[in-house]
């Protein structure tokens, strides 16, 4: 076994351990009604969750020791490290706090993240010149902290709205916090959709235009639904329905379309199923948690990690381009995506300490700030930086 | 200035909410409310006091938290429009050519885009007006607030009137009981600092915290300053040069300097197969390493500009992307490279015409010819006219464009035995023309050998320092902000009474937990949280 395929076992081994110690967790929540010291169901799913997050770390030196570089360079292994920060992070406000109705949604959103992040090639890319620093190492890890952080933040803030706003009514609060779950079902869809068409070995190659006017390839792994501009099919499989102008990345919009395909296909028959809305569904487990302390534990959370992105994604940033490029700042659109997050985040401190946002707005706004760190992991990878990559 | 009179004979200034000295309410706002206000501690804050002057109109602009909040909302937003398309300088066009080019690429949308200036967002005039309205903004905010405050957490009085803790938000009131010097004792081994009175414990921890906000701003000011200071001359040196393997080159921006390119190394990695997660980041290159081997020289005192002789040797350094060559502030960086990009040398074979005998090879340096190249006693050639950059014939003399050897051509006297007055030729590439007459020999082509040119940046910025020194400040204070709590509890006995109440400026359920701790140690009674509108039973179970 070679310590790149022992690496995978233990991320595999974590993921599967996450799983474990969500369904305790639920168990834990149902039995707190009882007064006194933990039950059996939060000892166990507090355990196991330790057990895991030390299997993950164990993935995370193991591929940091076979590809001899902190394995945070591509987009696998920069989601997986961030799922893997998200469970740590959890684990520090749980230890601060002991509130096991955390568990119910960090750990399963650290699912998601570390199973959106197995999507991608986990191949071992080498690194360009510009990645061979130290400040990698330095600057990623610290602002993944940063956003895990926020993440427990945007967590605590999910299950104060989902305990405390009115789900049966229709309001524009209520019809947003379902969008927000309608979301997440999204990126299981996503993960289905390519589990799915990449077990049948699906592929499907192209001659297209690009958008300086030059021939070039693609291959699809997904039915092509969107054809990239005057495409020419070189294969027998399905034809796209439409074309795109070249400034489209046709295969990526395939790919989102897809997901949102399989999202909601499945958001319907959880419908279906259960006859409830998801916020329904989840809000009775929450009804038990006190709103007052989800509210500190969501501002508490933004408190620690605001200093912490800073420091990671804004000065080590800075630091690093100065060394890398002779300039500490240059407008680039990863850049200024991390100084959009620093200054909403610097935004919901200033409406809390100053205007008093408290409770729901609060709660809003921390998921909000956790929306923007995604579109900034999904969106800004792979649209805004397919025109200028960093890597270049 | 207008004073206002509490019942305890203090005199506080117009606008207080808190006595300074007892914390009595003052105002009839702050009477009716539940629980006090004590974010500026009740102090007279001047924009929430004043509003009658054009002056207090601005001040009140400025430091109002709403204006603060909309200015960087604005930012944030204008910052992500920005990233919608490219920014003109990334974009692979001129200047002049940018406009169609955003057109031809994104269609109407980047027609306007373009038409709007949203290309160049980031240096349009009102994008950094917003910039500055917003660091008028924290420093007027923070002298609005920090100085008042400032002042009443330094006037602090141990014994506060029953109404000021009555009206905390964590609050008890019990009979008296209690032994207030174990208290105080409890509280200092808590780590509080602890001051007694008769009848009075005040107990205060991390009181340096309420200043974070107020640090990390004086930080954000200094490094915007420090940006702006960017456009004082000799602050900021932008340049950049191509470095010419072999070849030593003035560096612009750095009177005085010299750098010599001697060798440019590209090193890719072993396995060249590109990988689905690179293609997925648009990496196309497996290069490993970018590197240009230099000499930096330095002209002796008082040489005339350009002089390249008796250059002195400042350093060798193999400047690498993520190691630049640094001297006296200046930086170079590893940018760019063209392989085999540029013309170095050409050889010539002196060819009688009719026999295409050739009598001798020549290597002219196209960046230093030498003016004559002797083959034998009797056979040389003379250059007597070079044109690196041929461009054409004007009034039939032949015209450079540059020094750069992109194009070149020779005016060449050749001299063979059998010609021993020389024949004059003009050769260039692919053209040869004999304007004295038909010659017997002629300057053949032979080949040609290129050189490996190195894009460096030269960069001075000496506003760096100052930018850390913000930078570092600003942490600083968002730290001591964040990670220490300011905590205050209050014990008080008054006619048989004791009144225990607690202040925290932020996490109020590890105050309870301090509370805790102190109500084991001294049989006190249980303070409640006044703004808590869920029952107190649900939140022995969570909060432990």
């Amino acid at each position: 076994m070679t310590l790149l395929q022992l690496s995978g076992y233990l991320l595999f081994s974590a993921f599967i351990g996450y799983l474990v110690a969500t369904l305790l967790f639920g168990g834990a929540i149902k039995q707190s009604a009882q007064k006194g010291p933990r039950t059996k169901w939060e000892t166990y799913a507090v355990a196991i969750t330790v057990v895991s997050f030390i299997l993950n770390v164990g993935y995370f030196v193991t591929r940091w020791i076979h590809v001899k570089h902190a394995p945070v360079s591509n987009m696998f292994e920069f989601t997986a490290a961030f799922g893997m920060f998200i469970v740590g992070a959890f684990l520090v406000i749980y230890f601060m706090y002991r509130l096991p109705a955390l568990g119910v949604v960090a750990l399963p959103l650290a699912i998601l993240v570390i199973g959106y992040a197995a999507m991608f090639d986990r191949d071992v890319s080498p690194l360009v010149p510009s990645l061979q620093s130290n400040w990698l190492t330095i600057h990623v890890i610290c602002a993944a902290m940063g956003e895990a952080i926020f993440a427990i933040g945007a967590v605590a803030g999910l299950i104060y709205l989902l305990k405390n706003v009115d789900t049966n009514k229709r309001t524009k609060q209520s019809i947003a916090l379902e969008g927000i779950m309608y979301t997440l079902i999204v990126v299981v869809g996503f993960v289905v959709a390519t589990i799915t068409f990449s077990s049948m070995q699906y592929e499907s190659n192209f001659n297209y235009i690009d958008k300086e006017g030059k021939e070039a390839s693609i291959t699809y792994t997904m039915p092509a639904i969107w054809g990239m501009n005057e495409y020419e099919q070189l294969d027998d499989t399905f034809t796209p329905l439409v074309e795109t102008p070249p400034v489209i990345n046709a295969k990526k919009l395939t790919t989102v379309t897809w997901a949102f395909l399989f999202g909601t296909v499945l958001y319907v028959l959880i419908r279906l199923l259960a006859r409830r809305s998801i916020t329904n569904m989840c809000k009775p487990l929450f009804q038990r948690v006190n709103s007052q302390l989800l509210d500190e534990i969501s501002y508490r959370a933004v408190v620690i990690g605001f200093p912490i992105f800073v420091l990671g994604a804004l000065l080590f940033a800075m630091i690093w381009a100065q060394q890398a490029w002779g300039r500490y700042w240059g407008w680039d659109p990863k850049e200024v995506w991390a100084l959009i997050t620093a200054l909403f985040y610097a935004a919901f401190l200033h409406l809390r300490l100053s205007k008093g946002w408290e409770g729901k707005k609060s709660a809003w706004l921390a998921v909000i700030g956790f929306v923007i760190i995604m579109f900034n992991l999904v969106a800004v990878n792979l649209i805004i930086a397919g025109l200028h990559s960093y890597a270049a | 200035m207008k004073m206002n009179m509490c019942e305890c004979g203090q005199q506080n200034p117009y606008g207080t909410h808190l006595c300074i000295q007892c914390g009595r309410p003052l105002t009839d706002e702050e009477k009716e409310k539940k629980v006090a206000d004590m974010r500026y501690e009740g102090s007279a804050v001047r924009s929430k006091t004043y509003n009658a002057s054009w002056i207090d109109k601005v001040w009140n602009f400025f430091s109002s938290v709403k204006v603060g909040v909309a200015l960087i909302v604005i930012t944030l937003v204008a910052a992500a429009i920005g990233t919608f398309l490219p920014q003109a300088f990334f974009i692979p066009a001129t200047e002049e050519n940018a406009g169609a080019y955003y057109e031809n690429v994104y269609g109407t949308f980047g027609k306007i885009y373009y038409a709007l200036g949203l290309t160049d967002l980031y240096t349009t005039w009102w994008f950094q007006v917003i910039v500055g309205l917003l660091g008028v903004s924290i420093i007027v905010a923070s002298l609005d607030r920090g100085i008042p405050l400032h002042k009443s957490l330094t006037n602090q009085r141990v014994k506060r009137h029953t109404s000021f803790l009555k009206r905390q938000r964590l609050f008890a009131q019990g009979s008296n009981d209690v032994d207030l010097q174990q208290a105080a004792n409890t509280l200092k081994q808590m780590k509080y600092n602890v001051r007694t009175e008769d009848g009075a414990v005040f107990a205060e921890k991390n009181r340096f915290a309420r200043y974070g906000a107020y640090v990390n701003h004086v930080g954000l000011i200094i490094f915007l300053a420090g940006v702006m200071l960017r456009v004082i001359p000799g602050m900021y040196v932008d340049d950049s040069m191509w470095a010419r393997e072999g070849q030593i080159t003035a560096v612009p921006g750095m009177d005085g300097y010299f750098l010599e390119n001697k060798e440019f190394i590209l090193e890719l990695h072993d396995e060249q197969e590109q990988t689905a997660a690179m293609a997925e980041q648009g990496v196309n290159t497996v290069a490993k390493n970018f590197q240009t081997n230099v000499v930096l020289y330095k002209q002796p005192e008082g040489a005339l500009p350009g002089n390249t002789s008796n250059l002195e040797v400042v350093q060798e350094y193999a400047i690498r992307v993520n190691h630049p060559l640094k001297e006296a502030g200046y930086a170079f960086y590893q940018m760019d490279y063209r392989l085999n990009d540029e013309l170095k040398t050409m050889t010539f074979a002196l060819t009688n015409k009719e026999t295409q005998q050739s009598l001798g090879e020549v290597t002219i340096d196209l960046y230093n010819p030498e003016t004559s190249y002797v083959i034998d006693e009797q056979t040389r050639i003379d250059i007597i006219g070079y044109y690196p950059h041929f461009t054409g014939f004007e009034e039939g003399e032949p015209q450079t464009g540059s020094r750069f050897p992109t194009n070149p051509a020779f005016l060449f006297k050749m001299f063979t035995p059998q010609t021993p007055e020389g024949e004059t030729s003009f050769v260039g590439i692919q053209q040869t023309v004999e304007p004295l007459g038909d010659n017997a020999y002629q300057m053949r082509f032979v080949s040609t050998e290129f050189t490996d040119i190195s894009g460096l940046t030269i960069r001075l910025d000496r506003t760096i320092p100052i930018l850390f020194v913000g930078a570092i400040i600003f942490l600083i204070g968002v730290a001591m902000g964040s990670y220490w709590q300011h905590r205050r509890i209050w014990l008080l006995v008054q006619d048989d009474t004791l009144y225990v109440a607690a202040h925290t400026n932020k996490n109020w359920f590890s105050m309870q937990k301090d509370m805790k701790r102190l109500e084991e140690a001294v049989q006190l009674p249980h303070v409640v949280d006044q703004l808590d509108e869920e029952p107190q039973q649900q939140k022995g179970d969570d909060a432990q």
